[in-house]
């Protein structure tokens, strides 16, 4: 799964889909997450990314990265990779 | 300033600017904003308070014109006398309710220099709420299932075809969810009381609800098509905040019925959007929607093309829009003189 293409991100974690017209807000991590999936790193990168920046354990940083994932899915912000 | 582009006297209705908005001032924005043309904008009202009758800066002059229920002669004789006066170049009509007059009359107010584009008749009772179900079929989209009823009693046999709740819906406008019995019994005979019989009982479509205004060249091109989510909707349903969207799938949806019926004229598209990522067409308004001002603002302006098809001028199609702008209404208090109210009152002009 990638995000979609069309998906804006703002600085501040301002999320548009323009297909459906939803914002959403992030905070500063999910932005980040965003931006790595967006670059299409692979879960194992961000999750070392996440890591190294901001004080968390790793198996918390996996669990909440698949959740954040999942939530993204929900919303519709997800594309299958042949899409 | 004196500039080289011409100037057209154009009537416009729908200036009842309220909670449950006319699209008359909205058109008369995109009117004012037309790159092609100069405008003179003649007011058509049916009541004394409508915002609109007393906006200067939007509405030059405005004149009562008699309800559709009086008939078309009534209508007619009061469009010679104010054209007499104001020499309209075109109308533009924003109400369900007197589309059917205006349809009418078009070949009559054409032979006197008025003009208008509108659906043609055939068009204007195909799109019909009472016959959404046959459009479905004829034009292979997906809409929801829907009857028309005369008695409340009528809507019990649709509880056990359709599940709850269901949609009650008058004849031109309102609409209501009932989830039991007496709540069916109750909006039938309210929306009944206000719009006449027949009431459609439709099947509630879960999802989330999408708009569409386009402009048809009657013809079978799409002049102009802008998609819209609805972000505050008010509890008659309205818009009262909306974002322009990139939805390839309702764009293809709205190219096809307008390829399809050849519709003439603007509209809206009431669509929703079930889970699956299915439209359902809710409804066609076959006339100009109270939002079209965001259409203007995201560089489709409808009425401007509108006007420019009535007038027989050359229109080409527009090809984009920009994503992701909104529109939010507001509220404003005007301070009026009495004697403008009587004015309007008294004489039906102002």
């Amino acid at each position: 799964m990638n995000l979609k293409n069309n998906i804006a991100i703002s600085d501040s974690g301002f999320v548009f889909n323009p297909s459906s017209g939803e914002s959403f807000s992030v905070n500063q991590i999910g932005l980040e997450m965003l931006n790595m999936l967006r670059q299409k790193f692979t879960t194992e990168d961000i999750v070392t990314h996440i890591e190294k920046g901001f004080q968390a354990e790793r198996p918390t940083i996996e669990r909440d990265l698949n959740d954040f994932i999942d939530m993204m899915n929900q919303y519709h912000l997800m594309q299958d990779e042949d899409e | 300033m004196k500039t080289n582009k011409p100037t057209l006297t154009i009537g416009v209705t729908g200036l009842n600017a309220i909670d449950s908005p006319g699209p008359g001032v909205a058109v008369i924005r995109g009117l004012r904003e037309a790159a092609s043309f100069n405008c003179r904008i003649i007011g058509l009202s049916y009541e004394s308070l409508e915002p609109g009758i007393y906006m200067h800066d939007i509405v030059d002059k405005t004149y009562h014109i008699p309800y559709p229920s009086t008939g078309t002669e009534i209508l007619s004789d009061r469009l010679d006398y104010i054209h007499e006066i104001e020499k309209l170049d075109v109308i533009i009509p924003n109400f369900d309710a007197e589309l059917y007059s205006f349809i009418k009359l078009a070949p009559k107010l054409k032979s006197k220099g008025i003009h208008t584009f509108l659906p043609t008749l055939e068009q204007f009772e195909e799109r019909h709420k009472v016959n959404l179900p046959e459009f479905g079929v004829k034009y292979d989209m997906h809409v929801p299932r829907s009857k028309a009823v005369y008695t409340p009693n009528e809507a019990l046999s649709l509880e056990k075809e359709y599940e709850w709740p269901l949609v009650i819906k008058g004849k031109y406008y309102d609409a209501t969810l009932a989830y039991n019995f007496d709540q069916v019994k109750s909006s039938f005979n309210k929306i009944s009381a206000k719009w006449g019989l027949p009431i459609i009982i439709q099947e509630f479509i879960h999802g989330t609800e999408y708009n569409v205004t386009g402009l048809g060249d009657g013809e079978g091109n799409t002049i102009a098509a802008v998609p819209m989510r609805k972000q505050y909707i008010t509890d008659k349903g309205k818009a009262w905040g909306g974002i322009s969207i990139d939805d390839k799938k309702a764009i293809q949806l709205t190219n096809k019925f307008i390829s399809e019926t050849k519709w003439r004229g603007a509209f809206e598209l009431e669509l929703m959007k079930n889970k699956a990522g299915d439209y359902y067409l809710l409804e066609i308004n076959p006339r100009i929607p109270a939002w079209i001002y965001l259409a203007v603002g995201v560089g489709q302006n409808i009425p401007e093309a509108l006007t420019r098809l009535a007038m027989g001028w050359p229109t080409e199609p527009f090809k984009s829009y920009e994503v992701g702008k909104m529109f939010i209404r507001y509220a404003w208090d005007m301070i009026v003189n009495l004697s403008e109210f009587e004015k309007i009152s008294t004489l039906g002009e102002l």
